[in-house]
């Protein structure tokens, strides 16, 4: 199991995190089959401070799921940016993740980008699993 | 005429990729306790262990949020839908224990 990013997205991703920074960023990953074709930029629309938490509201999920029908692509999960923060989920992550999707997550540090890495929650909602990502 | 539950993407692998479910039942409790039982994976990302819906899960029947009528008990009629809707939620505080182990937070 892996994630591969079409060029470009990677550095949609972390231009995204330097963006928002010390905020967190949020949005789609469209693709097929393992493959991130496009990104799609979504308000973080947390209140409960968006330097530590990122929230993707319903409608702006239905506006996801549609897009992807729109282009053709399967909506492959989410990224979010961990300002000051390693490239790694947290329990509040792991809490609220969903089955099936990608959660790649970047670190932006004194809003440099570093790291990104990629989690698939485990079938038993224990814990996520780290899956390869690579860059086309 | 029966009821059709829409399946957000992250829980289609669980209902044989269908987008859409037919159920059946009298309220939206029932409703959802049918597709849970047609499609037993669905559960565990649906409710909490004592039972209760996640609170990143919404329901809406036909357009509204079911927090806004009865919850599980608002009553449906035949022909209504009810669609699963994700709030995707995360953030940077709190490692897990694996990520403590792995020496996350720096």
């Amino acid at each position: 199991m892996g994630l591969l990013l079409e060029a470009g997205v990677a550095d949609a991703i972390r231009a995204h995190g330097v963006e928002t920074y010390p905020n967190e960023c949020c949005g789609a990953l469209y693709g097929r089959d393992g493959v991130v074709m496009a990104t799609f930029a979504l308000p973080n629309t947390t209140e409960e401070g968006p330097r530590r938490r990122f929230l993707v509201r319903p409608q702006d999920y239905r506006d996801a799921e549609t897009r992807a029908t729109a282009m053709g692509a399967d909506l492959l999960g989410f990224y979010h940016s961990h300002p000051d923060h390693p490239a790694r989920p947290s329990q509040y992550d792991l809490d609220h993740a969903w089955p099936f999707f990608s959660y790649v997550i970047v670190s932006v540090k004194a809003g440099v980008p570093e790291d990104m890495t990629s989690w698939r929650l485990q079938d038993d909602r224990s814990a996520f699993d780290q899956e390869n990502l690579t860059h086309a | 005429m029966p009821n059709t539950i829409h399946i957000p993407t992250p829980l289609r692998p669980f209902t044989d990729k269908k987008e859409s479910v037919e159920v059946s039942g009298a309220t939206v409790g029932e409703l959802l306790k049918d597709l849970t039982t047609r499609h037993d994976g669905l559960k565990k990302h649906l409710y909490t262990d004592d039972g209760r819906l996640r609170n990143f899960v919404n329901v809406y029947l036909n357009d509204e949020d079911i927090r806004y009528l009865q919850k599980e008990q608002t009553p449906v009629k035949p022909g209504d839908s009810l669609s699963i809707v994700p709030s995707v939620a995360g953030g940077a505080i709190s490692p897990t224990p694996q990520a403590e182990a792995e020496g996350g937070l720096s």
